[in-house]
Formats: C-alpha cells, sequence, structure tokens
C-alpha cells in the first residue's frame, strides 16, 4: 500500500514541477522517488498485511514482483534522458503517466479482489493507450495507440464479462471467498462459472499477448517510441503473467481440470508461433515483439506448475528476462537513433566499431536465448525443472524444442554484427549509458552465476 | 416480493453484449466501434446490478460505479486518440490505417 501511495505521490510531483517548468527536476526526482518506493516496498517483507477489506493483500510474493516492476522501471529510465535529449516539449506527462502505469501493475501484483484486478489492469491498460501514442506527430505511433487501445478496450469487455459471470455464481469478488466457492462445488461446477472462467482467460490473455491475442502485439511494439516499448516489452508482461499467476495460484487450484487443458494448449501454441513467426522478422523491434511474446509462453508454465517452488522460478525468470531485455532496448535506442532504422543489416560492423555495445548486446541475446551461465539459462532451468516434477513431460519438450528454434533469430543481430562486413557506425553513447548497459551486462551474468540469491525467496 | 428471474437478466445481458461484440467486429468507424465497446461495458453493468440485487451483496453495485468511472476515463482517452488521427489523417475510417503490418 505504502509502495501506491508513494508511487502516485511521485507521478503528482513531477506533474508539478512540469508546471513549474523545472524540466532538469524530473529525471533525478523520478530516480530518487523510484529508490524511495523500492525501499518502502521492500520494507513490508515477511509483513504479510491486509488492506481494506482484503482489497490488497501485500504477501512476500507481491512485495518481491512489486520490486522487480520497480526496479525494472528504473532501469528503464536511466535510459530516458539520453532517449530524450533534444526533445523540446515538456516531458512531465510522458514520465508521470509512465509512473502512473507503474502503480497499476504494482496493484495486479497485490490484488485480493477482483475489483482490484480490474482496477489494476485499467490503470495500467490506459495510461499505456496515451504511451503508445505519445509521438502525436508519428502516423506510425498513432496508428499502434489506436489499435491498441479498441483492441484493450474490447478485450476489457471479456475480462470484464468474465469477473460478472464468476460474481454472480459464487457470490462474491473477494479471492478467497471465490477459492473457498470452488472447493465447495468442484464436483458440480455452474456453467456459468465455467464461462466467466474462460472470458476472464481471453482478457487477460490479450493483456500477456499469448496467442492467439497476440496480434496486436507487434505491430503497437513498432509504432510506440522504442523507450516506452521497452516498458511495454518487460514491466506490462511481468505484470500481467503475475496477475495470472496470483489469480490462479489463489482462486482456482481446486478446480485443476477444468482450465488445465486450456492453459497448457495456450502455452504451445504461444511458445512454437512466437517463436516460429520471429524468424521472419525484418528488424530488431518486431523480433523483440515475438521474443517477448514466447517469453510469456514460458512464464506460463510457471502458471501451470504452481507451488512454492514455481512462484520463485517465475521471479527469476521476470528479472532474468526483464534485465536482458532492457538491455537490447537499451542498445536498439543507440541504433536507431544513429540509423533511423534498426534493421538487421544496420548492425552490421558494429562489432569493431563499438565493442561494448555488441559485447553486450550479444550477452543479452544469449541470456535470452538461454545459453549458459547466464540467467536466462538458470531461470529456464528452475522453470522447467518445476513443470517437470508436476509431470509436464510434453510441455517440457515443447518449450525446449521452442528455445531452439529462437537461436535462428536472436543470432540474427549478432551474425550481423561480428561476421558481417558493413561501413559501421559510430553509436553515439555518453559515458553514464555506457556504465549503465554495461551494468546491466554484469547483472545478466550475475543472475546467471548466482540464481540462489532469488531462488529461495518465497 | 416478486423477482424478475435472474435468467432473464443474464439472457438479456448476454444478447446485449453479443450485439456489441458483433458491431465491434464489423463496423470500420473509430467512433462506431467506441460505441459498441460501450455497449458490452453497459451490458455488464446491468448484468452486475441485477447478481447484486439477487444475491442480497453490494460489492456487484459498488463495482458497477467503479466501471463506470473506468469506462468514462476511457472514452475521454478513446476520443482524444480519434481527434489526433483525424488530426493525421482526415478520416476516422481504421482501414486507413495500414502502415504497420497487421
Amino acid at each position: 500500500m505504502s509502495t501506491i501511495i508513494s508511487l502516485s505521490v511521485l507521478g503528482v510531483l513531477i506533474l508539478a514541477e512540469g508546471l513549474l517548468g523545472k524540466k532538469a527536476w524530473h529525471l533525478p526526482t523520478i530516480l530518487i522517488g523510484l529508490l524511495v518506493s523500492l525501499a518502502l516496498t521492500l520494507s513490508g517483507w515477511n509483513l504479510n498485511l491486509h488492506y481494506y477489506n482484503e482489497m490488497m493483500i501485500v504477501d512476500n510474493s507481491s512485495v518481491a514482483f512489486s520490486s522487480i516492476l520497480i526496479f525494472t522501471t528504473f532501469l528503464i529510465f536511466m535510459f530516458a534522458g539520453h532517449y530524450y535529449r533534444g526533445v523540446q516539449r515538456p516531458l512531465d506527462d510522458i514520465y508521470a503517466i509512465l509512473i502512473f502505469a507503474l502503480v497499476g501493475s504494482v496493484m495486479m501484483t497485490s490484488f485480493g479482489n477482483l475489483i482490484m484486478l480490474f482496477l489494476g489492469i485499467e490503470t495500467l491498460s490506459i495510461a499505456l493507450y496515451v504511451l503508445a501514442g505519445s509521438h502525436k506527430e508519428a502516423i506510425t505511433s498513432n496508428e499502434a495507440t489506436l489499435k491498441y487501445f479498441l483492441m484493450g478496450s474490447f478485450l476489457s469487455g471479456f475480462l470484464l464479462f468474465g469477473i460478472a459471470l464468476l460474481y454472480g455464481a459464487s457470490g462474491s469478488l473477494n479471492m478467497d471467498e471465490i477459492s473457498a466457492y470452488t472447493v465447495r462445488e468442484a464436483a458440480h461446477l455452474s456453467p456459468m462459472f465455467k464461462a466467466g472462467l474462460f472470458l476472464l482467460i481471453i482478457g487477460l490473455a490479450f493483456k500477456i499477448a499469448i496467442v492467439p491475442f497476440h496480434f496486436w502485439a507487434p505491430d503497437v511494439y513498432e509504432g510506440t517510441p522504442t523507450l516506452l516499448t521497452a516498458f511495454m516489452a518487460t514491466v506490462v508482461k511481468v505484470a500481467s503473467i503475475v496477475a495470472l499467476f496470483r489469480l490462479f495460484s489463489h482462486c482456482f487450484p481446486a478446480i485443476r481440470e477444468t482450465w488445465e487443458t486450456t492453459l497448457w494448449i495456450l502455452a504451445v501454441l504461444t511458445i512454437l508461433v512466437g517463436n516460429l513467426t520471429g524468424l521472419y522478422q525484418p528488424n530488431l523491434k518486431r523480433m523483440l515483439a515475438y521474443s517477448s511474446i514466447s517469453h510469456s509462453g514460458y512464464m506460463m508454465l510457471a502458471v501451470l506448475a504452481f507451488s512454492a517452488r514455481s512462484a520463485d522460478a517465475l521471479l527469476l525468470y521476470a528479472a532474468a528476462y526483464s534485465v536482458a531485455t532492457v538491455t537490447a532496448f537499451g542498445i536498439l535506442i543507440l541504433v536507431r537513433g544513429a540509423k533511423g532504422n534498426d534493421l538487421f543489416t544496420s548492425f552490421e560492423g558494429l562489432g569493431r566499431k563499438n565493442p561494448v555495445e555488441a559485447v553486450c548486446l550479444t550477452i543479452a541475446l544469449l541470456s535470452l536465448t538461454g545459453i549458459p551461465p547466464l540467467a536466462g539459462f538458470m531461470a529456464k532451468y528452475y522453470l522447467f525443472a518445476t513443470a517437470l516434477e508436476k509431470g509436464y513431460l510434453w510441455l517440457v519438450i515443447l518449450a525446449v524444442l521452442g528455445s531452439a528454434i529462437s537461436v535462428g533469430y536472436y543470432f540474427k543481430p549478432i551474425i550481423s554484427m561480428y561476421l558481417k562486413e558493413g561501413e559501421g557506425i559510430k553509436l553515439e553513447a555518453g559515458f553514464a549509458y555506457k556504465t549503465h548497459i554495461v551494468f546491466l551486462t554484469v547483472l545478466t551474468i550475475l543472475l546467471g552465476l548466482l540464481p540462489a540469491f532469488l531462488i529461495n525467496l518465497l | 416480493m416478486q423477482f424478475i428471474p435472474i435468467s432473464y437478466y443474464l439472457i438479456f445481458c448476454s444478447v446485449l453484449f453479443c450485439i456489441g461484440v458483433i458491431g465491434v467486429l464489423i463496423k470500420r468507424n473509430a467512433l462506431l466501434i467506441l460505441m459498441s465497446v460501450e455497449l458490452m461495458i453497459n451490458s455488464i453493468n446491468l448484468l452486475l446490478a441485477a447478481f447484486s440485487t439477487y444475491l442480497n451483496d453490494p460489492a456487484g453495485q459498488i463495482f458497477v460505479f467503479f466501471i463506470m468511472v473506468v469506462a468514462a476515463a476511457e472514452v475521454a482517452i478513446g476520443l482524444a486518440i480519434i481527434v489526433v488521427i483525424y488530426r493525421t489523417t482526415h478520416s476516422i475510417d481504421i482501414d486507413v490505417l495500414n502502415k504497420l503490418k497487421w
């Protein structure tokens, strides 16, 4: 709760600074504010607080996931100064809305009632509609925001209809009472409840971008300004997966067999379609969009095989995925700034001209592929191990197959950078920017070498 | 007291919801799509209010108020987006927007 309050205050503070015209204060305030919120979040560890009649339940898992979300946002804001360096317009609105979106995502990790789940998703989505269209002059940004908005509000309707049907069948919006209802009625579940459950899955699957509800994601990612795409691909994705995980592990464990097959099929489809379509993408940004789709498929494994250990595995996976993706987007921002596009040909010759950036991008992509000893490998290892424990042998085989396919596209930029001769470009990264990218890369390696730091937490 | 059976509400709201869904799927005009989405959301509001009375539980009606607030915010954002689109393309037909691969 203190996290939500401090982040909301931070957002309002940024708007007030914008009103006073203190543009230079924005980033320092945000970075300090995010660190303060992170400290406040971590102070809730082991306290297990309940707020407002179980509306919000801040338990250890929500503290851990909220901290990852806030930390990822912090990492993204470190790029903001460089990304918006030549921009004349005031930026307080974009920064403040980004913080408000973070508030929504924190709500999605700590809800105890379906009302809060809905409010969290909508706080996040409405902020994102604005952010996607924040480059008002670019027609691609306009198109991205309209597509996102129309599809998002349409699918929110399904989510809401699902919640309404669950409410009608179980008589409550509280997660504990719904869980008690499913235990009581497990043998003869009303059709209304089942219909509600599937509509809820459709609504959440859209927010996560799970196949077959993923088609908006590459377009929206491509049209959105790159810094905000990084936010969408990491914070939004992790928050939605965590919301799905929390909902299913709290509410519906007693009626496993009703939803198990559906989620199984969705996970397999997401992994295979995400990776196969990723092979045919012309540029890095679209490729990262498909990469994020297939990674949400892997994270679905944690939802399917939930246990205390799968929460740990999901935590490590979310951290590894977020850090590697933010690094890749950091380099993407530089290349787009220098070349104006991000086709794979733009990366040619980068290995010789900019060795530091090239090595960092390579490590990030290798971590996303799941090459040992990087963070991505350890995360996948723990995730697949928990799924195997629950007997999902075929699911794990297909997931490993998907990872093998993903080598095909993750290596494209690496081959361009090192093996292709190009005229090369000089990326204009400042010292702070470079240090930040190197820091992220070190984080990826450290998470791979010392996963025990996160894996026994929950 | 005589209640209208809950199944009537359920069928009525489902039909309204489906009309909204069909509207979203077949209309090409962004404003009409927005109105169809509103129809979907209002059918859900009606359903929640009906369930709330039927179950003697006020939570559903509280939820309706939250949904109304969120829907109002969503419409405000949606209309703003449509205005921006109209300024750049002079049309609010969604088929005009094909710069990004679908």
